[in-house]
Parts: structure tokens; C-alpha cells; sequence
């Protein structure tokens, strides 16, 4: 078989195959949970009612896409300029141990300085993070993929090692875990009474920063030739490490606030579990988007309401909550294929 | 300097080691059957988990060993055959996908495992493979220790790799497979199909990798847990890089990861394990695996075609 270009897709071609892909993925949750004996249309609409059917279950869905718009923005950043990041996870937790390095009692300030000095230290954190690979990929040549992937491990382990040690709780009997932020050092909530912090806010204004950047700035075009050809943005005098470089700390700044929010905003405190692979989902998360800024807020959103929805579903209905992320997994897999089929025919010989 | 000294000279440390490397030297030679054909394989952690998960389950439902052997090679052929038909014909992100098919094997196996034993807190053991000491052999001090009484699999992992080593440089299989990583419109002018050559290479490859998860839970700690491969398949693209795409010098990679790990493991209980934390000595391995890619990436030689999709008729 052989693949070949259409210049102009049709509307029902360019709208017909990601439908095909999202009902694929629907059946296979569908079997998934008929398989675990569970009736698929109950299971569906539990997933469903649970992801939203409550103020309480958007709220929940909300406060659970924060911390993905902001790895999905990470990942689209750095994907867009063929930077492959995977390691948002460990950016994510450098920027989480910023903010309980400066949060619980280190600087006496008042919020409207401290927060954003929280939140500027972990970006600093999380861009370094990855500066090591990017520069790694840029002077040797090698492979950031592999080098973020190990680097999540060895940052872990890190953070496992503070928690047990200098910043270990010495009223959180024994447990691995940062003492609780100082009451000024936490993101407020953005309405009284309603579980969603101002995290959210963040994150919704960092897509929308990170779309000027992309579509308004000089780097933002730079980043998209690096991407788009290496050597062609090298031959039109682009100076194509320095804007992987550049690409790397915003990508790692991105995601580090990530780290930020769930602790200043979410959690309060630091532990080991904060982040259940949010680096990785972001992948998913912004392959959804098709690498668009604002599109991985609504990805993200979509995202977000599957696990919440999975979640509530598992408690109700028994069917183990893992078939969130195969049906995230097969809508991700089914959708990068949809999306080339509306870009190409497949022909024969 | 004492301590390490000891260690180093016993013979349960180097037999640790090749135990260690065994479930490496699989998903080694199958990520390296992939990157020599051109398809960068990312899907290996995922594949691993499921292998681990198939032969164990296999075991422990009743099947014998070497059938679970089987099952979980299918298992990581079935995922290979997803990454292939994406990467191969349709060309997709060959990132993407694996990632994809890491997360898809992965949450597919812990769906499997809950199904299976919904109400398990510790997981149930197998009676899994016994080493196989060799007559004579492994009575020679240390090295017949280390290398000869080992379980089966073991074995098969040595006699594995001087399998691809033989065919991929001595038969005319191998030759297309690495010309189709090197030059695929050459493979493609011979009237060979590129399509097939690397989709076969992807899904054996993937059928290794399992097979090197299936070590963990057949031969190595006898039961399944969450977590258990534990980043081993990104270690083994790494081994791929530093052995340079060539079995033998990969294999000397996963056997000198043994190494590091099993001093590690060691380390911790001497009196360095006392004032340095347990974490240091875990990033370790990794560490190593970083500083090892920085090391040989100046004159590795990548597959040319490596991550380049071939559509035929397109140059």
C-alpha cells in the first residue's frame, strides 16, 4: 500500500475519521466493561454522570485538568519544535519541590509576592530540569527521549530522598511527606466555597500565553521551522539549538507548574504520589489537541473527565478503573491514524 | 574500598548480575531487531509489562512454564502488530505510537490483572523456572557459578543473542533487515517489500521484549506487581544506543548494567549504605545509563533510516 497527499480534504473526510476513531474507542470501552461483566450502556453514563453530572463532578473534572493543561502545554510546546520531552513528570515534581522549598515558612511574605515567586522559581526548576537533555541533544547529539525518560526516574528518586530527609514533615509521623505550606503560600480559591483554586485561572492564561507565543512572536516561528524542517530553518539562518534551548525551558517551565499548582493550589503539602504519571498523560493530552494551545485546555478538560468519570464509575460499578486510560490509550492511537487518513489516500501497490 | 572488593569477588555477586542482565538481553536484541529494521520502538516498557503479566497469568492458571514462554511472546507480538500497522504502512509518529502502545499494554495488563484477581493484596507466587546447573561447568569457581547455574531462560538469553547476531550478518534475512534501517529504497528496488520486512521485524522484536517481561515474573521474582519493569524498557533503548545497533557490544551493556545494579543492591548494606541514602544508590543505574548514551553517542552509528518512514514511489 502506498500513501498519497489530498491537496483538499473533504469536510466529511476531515470530520468522518476522527468520529470513526472516537466511536472505535467508545466500543472498546464498551467491551471492555462487558468484559468485566458490567452492563456498557450503565457503565458509559456512569462515566458520564461522574465526569459531569454534578456541579461537584466538574468542579472535580476542572481541578483535575489543571495540572494536564499544563503538561499538555509542555508537551505541545516542545513537540511543535520536534523537542520530545517525556519527561514532564520529573519537571513536574522539580517545580512541586520549589514551591515547598520557598512555601512553608522560608520567605514571610505576603501572597501577592510570594505566590509569584513560588511560581517563578519552579518554572526556573522545571526549565532546568530539561535544559540538561536539550543541551545534551544539541552539543552530542543525544536522544532527548530516552534521556527525559530515564531523567523522570532519577528526579523521583530525588524527590523521594527530600521527603525522607531535609524536607521530611517532623509532624507527619514518619510518613514521606513536606510539611503543609504557610496559609499565604496558597493559591486562593477562584469562588468562595467551590473546590477550584485559581491553578485553573493559571492555567487557562498560560495557554493563552503560550498561543501568543506561538502564533505572535518571532520565536514562535522559529520554533515551528525547527520543527517543521531542521535543515531548511538551519539554511534560512535560524539558529536552530539556541531555539531548541529556548524551546526547552519554556516547555520545562510549563510543566513545573504543574508541580506548583497541585501543591499551592490542590494538595497543601508534597508527596511522592502527587503526580499519577500527569507528565505522561500531557502527551495525550496534547497529541489530542493536535499540539494547539488553546485546543490542549479543551483536550485536557475532556481528558480529565474520563479518569474523574472512570473513577466514580469503578466505586459504582466495579469495573477497575484502569479502562480509563486504555480507552485514552486507544483514543490516542486511533486518533493520530484518523487524523493522517484525512490528510492522505491509501492506495494499493 | 574493602567492602567492594568482597563483593566483587563472591560468586553470588556475579551471579546476580547475569540474572540481572537476562530480561535486558531479550528486550535488547528485540528493540535492536526494530532500530536495525527502522522503527524506533517505544512501545518496549508496555510490552514488557504485558509479557511479564501473560506468562505469569499463563502459570498460573494451570499452563506450564514454557507454554507461558509463548503466551507472553504472542502477548508482545499482538502489541507489535498494533505499532507496526500504525508506524510501518501508515507512517505514524514512531514517539507517538510507542507511547501509545506503552500506555495501551500497560493499562490493558492492569485491567487484565484486577479482572483476574479482583481482591489480591499480595500478589500470588508461581512455581516458577529452577536453575539448571550444567554438569562440570558450573563447577568452576566463580564464573560456573555466575554463568552456569542459571534457570533456562538464562541460557536462551545468550543463545538468543548469538542467534541475531547470525542472522543479521551471515544470512541474506539479516542483510535485507538491515538494509531496510540503512537504505530502504535499495531493499525496495530488489523487489523486496519494506512494509513486511520491518513490520516482521517489529512484531518479533516486540515478542522478545515480553519474553525479557516474562523473565521477570517467571524467573526472577516469581509473581506479578504493579510497577514490577519498573523503567527496565527505557534502559534497554539506551543498552541499544551503547552497544552501538551491534548484539555483542549491546549484550556487554547489559551485562555491565548487571554489574552496577548488583553493586548497588550491595552497596546499600555496607557501611556506605549507612550514610548515603538508598535513593542515590537507586538513580545509579540510571545515571550510568545517561552517562553511557553521552559517552557513545559521538560515534555510534544510527541506522540511517532509522524513524524515517519509506512510502513507496516517494523519494
Amino acid at each position: 500500500m502506498r500513501l498519497e497527499p489530498i491537496a483538499n480534504p473533504t469536510l466529511a473526510r476531515t470530520l468522518g475519521f476522527p468520529l470513526i476513531a472516537l466511536t472505535l474507542t467508545v466500543l472498546i470501552g464498551s467491551s471492555l466493561a462487558m468484559l468485566a461483566g458490567a452492563n456498557p450502556f450503565a457503565t458509559l453514563g456512569l462515566i458520564l454522570k461522574g465526569a459531569a453530572g454534578s456541579r461537584f463532578a466538574i468542579l472535580e473534572t476542572l481541578n483535575r485538568a489543571t495540572p494536564l493543561i499544563f503538561t499538555g502545554l509542555a508537551v505541545a510546546v516542545a513537540f511543535r519544535a520536534k523537542l520530545w520531552n517525556i519527561g514532564a513528570e520529573a519537571q513536574l515534581y522539580a517545580g512541586a519541590v520549589m514551591a515547598v522549598l520557598l512555601g512553608t515558612g522560608a520567605l514571610g511574605w505576603p501572597s501577592g509576592l510570594l505566590l509569584p515567586a513560588m511560581a517563578g522559581a519552579a518554572m526556573l526548576a522545571g526549565a532546568l530540569v530539561l535544559l540538561g537533555p536539550a543541551i545534551l541533544k544539541v552539543r552530542f547529539g543525544v536522544d532527548e527521549v530516552v534521556t527525559t525518560l530515564l531523567f523522570n526516574f532519577v528526579v523521583l528518586l530525588f524527590v523521594s530522598m527530600l521527603l525522607e530527609g531535609p524536607l521530611k514533615d517532623p509532624m507527619g509521623m514518619g510518613w514521606p511527606q513536606s510539611s503543609r505550606l504557610i496559609p499565604e503560600a496558597r493559591l486562593p480559591r477562584i469562588i468562595d466555597g467551590l473546590r477550584l483554586h485559581w491553578g485553573f485561572g493559571l492555567a487557562i492564561l498560560s495557554a493563552l500565553v503560550v498561543w501568543v507565543i506561538q502564533s505572535r512572536t518571532t520565536l514562535g516561528y522559529e520554533m515551528r521551522a525547527v520543527g517543521q524542517n531542521r535543515q531548511a530553518a538551519e539554511f534560512a539562518g535560524i539558529p536552530v539549538g539556541r531555539v531548541i534551548l529556548k524551546t526547552a525551558l519554556l516547555s520545562g517551565g510549563l510543566a513545573a507548574l504543574a508541580g506548583f499548582s497541585e501543591v499551592a493550589g490542590l494538595k497543601g503539602n508534597l508527596t511522592l504520589d502527587i503526580s499519577p504519571g500527569f507528565g505522561y498523560t500531557g502527551i495525550i493530552v496534547a497529541m489530542l489537541a493536535l499540539l494547539n494551545p488553546v485546543g490542549v485546555v479543551v483536550s485536557a478538560i475532556f481528558v480529565a473527565g474520563v479518569f474523574v468519570g472512570a473513577d466514580s464509575m469503578s466505586r459504582a460499578a466495579g469495573v477497575p478503573t484502569y479502562i480509563a486510560n486504555i480507552m485514552l490509550a486507544t483514543a490516542l492511537l486511533t486518533m493520530v491514524l484518523a487524523i493522517a487518513l484525512t490528510r492522505f489516500n491509501v492506495r494499493r501497490g | 574500598m574493602m567492602e567492594i572488593l568482597d563483593i566483587l569477588l563472591s560468586a553470588s555477586f556475579w551471579a546476580a548480575v547475569i540474572r540481572i542482565a537476562s530480561p535486558l538481553i531479550f528486550a535488547t536484541m528485540g528493540e535492536l531487531i526494530c532500530e536495525r529494521a527502522g522503527v524506533l520502538n517505544l512501545g518496549i516498557e508496555g510490552i514488557m509489562v504485558a509479557g511479564a503479566f501473560a506468562g505469569w497469568m499463563t502459570v498460573y492458571s494451570g499452563g506450564g512454564l514454557w507454554t507461558g514462554v509463548i503466551v507472553a511472546m504472542m502477548a508482545g507480538m499482538l502489541f507489535g502488530l498494533v505499532h507496526a500497522t500504525l508506524t510501518v504502512p501508515f507512517g505514524l509518529s514512531q514517539h507517538v505510537v510507542g507511547l501509545g502502545v506503552t500506555l495501551l499494554a500497560t493499562s490493558a495488563t492492569y485491567f487484565a490483572y484486577r479482572l483476574a484477581l479482583p481482591r489480591v493484596n499480595t500478589p500470588p507466587r508461581i512455581e516458577a523456572f529452577q536453575p539448571l546447573p550444567i554438569p562440570y561447568l558450573s563447577d568452576i569457581p566463580i564464573i560456573g557459578h555466575a554463568l552456569f547455574s542459571q534457570t533456562p531462560l538464562t541460557y536462551l538469553a545468550f543463545v538468543l543473542v548469538a542467534v541475531v547476531s547470525v542472522v543479521l550478518y551471515r544470512t541474506p534475512l539479516g542483510l535485507a533487515l538491515r538494509a531496510a534501517g540503512e537504505n530502504p529504497s535499495a531493499v525496495a528496488a530488489q523487489g523486496l517489500s519494506v512494509t513486511g520486512i520491518r513490520m516482521g521485524a517489529v512484531i518479533v522484536g516486540s515478542g522478545l521484549m515480553a519474553v525479557g517481561g516474562a523473565f521477570l515474573t517467571m524467573s526472577a521474582f516469581n509473581s506479578f506487581f504493579f510497577e514490577m519493569v519498573n523503567g527496565r524498557g527505557w534502559i534497554c533503548i539506551a543498552l541499544v544506543v551503547f552497544g552501538a545497533w551491534m548484539p555483542g557490544k549491546a549484550l556487554l551493556g547489559a551485562v555491565l548494567f548487571g554489574v552496577f545494579d548488583a553493586l548497588q543492591i550491595r552497596l546499600q548494606q555496607t557501611t556506605l549504605g549507612a550514610d548515603v541514602p538508598y535513593q542515590v544508590f537507586l538513580m545509579m543505574p540510571f545515571l550510568l545509563s545517561i552517562l553511557a548514551l553521552v559517552v557513545m553517542s559521538r560515534r555510534a552509528s544510527v541506522p540511517a533510516a532509522l524513524m524515517v518512514p519509506f512510502n513507496k514511489g516517494e523519494r
